[in-house]
């Protein structure tokens, strides 16, 4: 039967761990605020890239380019976006299955595994497959020389025909509430984005932005012309020719981004919960606590008593 | 039609760096600095690493530019590149420090080495920063 200070040290100990959540909530909530204008701040330029791009390929006679080359898929590098930490929910996990799961149905074809984030590393290190390459520390501060880096890496593995075919696995961001596992082809880079009829603004395959694009500052985009004679200061295929990296360095980036909003949504929600059910479990142990009390001062009311009338009796 | 004012945007993945009306533009190119006037023919060109310039007023400002692309239009000039600073946001100190880093770092390695191209870039933007910041002082002490 516990006594009175076990429920007070119990009280306590709940409430400093609730302490903790609720601090980490509140961190979430700022990185997510912060990771959010991350997401905002690079559309702009994912677009001007991607608009640059279309009205080079207009222009040219062929747009090859070995990131646009279809291969028979026969080997493929599927790359895992995770978080460094947890306390996040379901949030890794969810990313993890979804990577387990593509690679058992992709059993056939060689795969190789880039890891992007601590989760995801030692999650899947322990399986069969074979590593292409590891990033982590990536999703607390989103760099975009990181992006470039890991494009780079991917596009070099594909260029010299290592792997057919790059998929990511990641939770894309819908918002605070929701994050999305997507699976998406990153390479080869789908021969409709290049057209410049293509209605959608960022031109990202099917792109679900968290809030609308007109909400959006700064719209660069100058409407309604599509074709301008250009002077190209450089052969146009050069130019072509480096800005295809450039898309996918975008696409990176979008998708770490992407994915380090996500996860502090999901750290801050699991966090809110967190806070919430200390204090349930606080109200619960108080008011078991004084129904001890009480029942204390009964027995010793009734000792008093009794102990009275068998004085006077 | 021909209007007397450019606009100028600077945008980079991390941020829009700059949104404004200018009288002139001069950009960084790859194969050489590239003035841009009012009506200027449309042009896209890739960028090096240097320093941008453009007129407001009587004022020029400066800005650093670390690889990218630019699109000329008669009426504006869209800059994406993957880095890019005010001069007045460049800290002296810090980036004195960076530049010293890398040079330390440049002269304990062989060119063949995966890091060298990494120092090599960060000598090349602390440098690059060193100047424009020195733009701005040198504006600053003639204004005085």
């Amino acid at each position: 039967m516990p006594t009175l200070i076990d429920y007070r040290r119990r009280i306590r100990s709940v409430k400093s761990t609730q302490q903790i959540t609720r601090a980490m909530k509140f961190v979430a909530a700022a990185k997510l605020r912060r990771s959010q204008e991350g997401v905002f701040a690079a559309r702009p330029y994912a677009r001007e890239i991607l608009r640059v791009l279309r009205s080079a390929a207009a222009r040219m006679e062929s747009t090859a380019h070995p990131l646009l080359e279809r291969r028979p898929e026969e080997r493929i590098l599927l790359v895992v976006l995770t978080g460094d930490r947890s306390l996040c929910g379901a949030f890794n996990a969810n990313v993890i299955r979804r990577a387990t799961t593509f690679l058992r149905e992709n059993s056939s074809k060689k795969a190789q595994i880039l890891a992007i984030g601590k989760k995801g590393r030692s999650a899947l290190k322990r399986g069969p497959w074979e590593f292409a390459g590891e990033y982590v520390n990536v999703s607390g501060n989103v760099d975009f020389l990181i992006a470039k880096e890991i494009a780079g890496k991917i596009a070099e593995l594909y260029a010299t025909r290592e792997v057919d075919a790059v998929y990511a696995v990641y939770n894309e961001f819908k918002n605070v509430m929701i994050q999305r596992l997507r699976t998406q082809k990153l390479l080869p880079i789908d021969p409709t984005v290049l057209e410049s009829g293509s209605p959608e603004a960022t031109g990202m395959p099917a792109t679900s932005s968290p809030v609308n694009e007109d909400a959006m500052p700064h719209d660069l985009s100058p409407s309604g012309k599509s074709l301008v004679d250009y002077i190209y200061e450089e052969p146009v295929s050069d130019i072509f020719n480096g800005l295809v990296p450039r898309y996918l360095e975008a696409e990176v980036f979008r998708t770490l981004l992407e994915s380090s909003a996500a996860e502090w949504a999901a750290r801050m929600t699991a966090m809110d919960s967190a806070t919430r059910n200390a204090g349930e479990l606080i109200d619960k142990v108080t008011l078991e606590m004084n129904k001890i009390r009480q029942a204390g001062i009964t027995k010793e009311l009734i000792e008093i008593v009794s102990g009275a009338a068998s004085a006077t009796s | 039609m021909a209007s007397e004012n450019i606009e100028l945007q600077v945008v980079t993945p991390a941020r829009h760096v700059l949104q404004e009306t200018v009288q002139s533009v001069e950009i960084p190119g790859k194969e050489g600095y590239l003035g841009v006037l009012p009506g200027h023919a449309p042009l896209i060109t890739e960028l090096g690493i240097g320093i941008m310039a453009y007129r407001k007023g009587a004022e020029t400002r400066y800005l650093t530019v670390i690889n990218g692309y630019a699109e000329v239009l008669p009426d504006r000039v869209i800059v994406l590149a993957e880095l890019s600073e005010r001069a007045e946001e460049i800290d002296i100190a810090r980036t004195r420090e960076a530049q010293e880093r890398a040079q330390a770092a440049l002269a304990k390695i062989s060119s063949g080495d995966p890091d060298w191209q990494h120092a090599s870039f960060a000598l090349a933007r602390a440098m690059v920063r060193l100047q424009a910041a020195s733009k701005v002082g040198a504006a600053a002490g003639a204004h005085s």
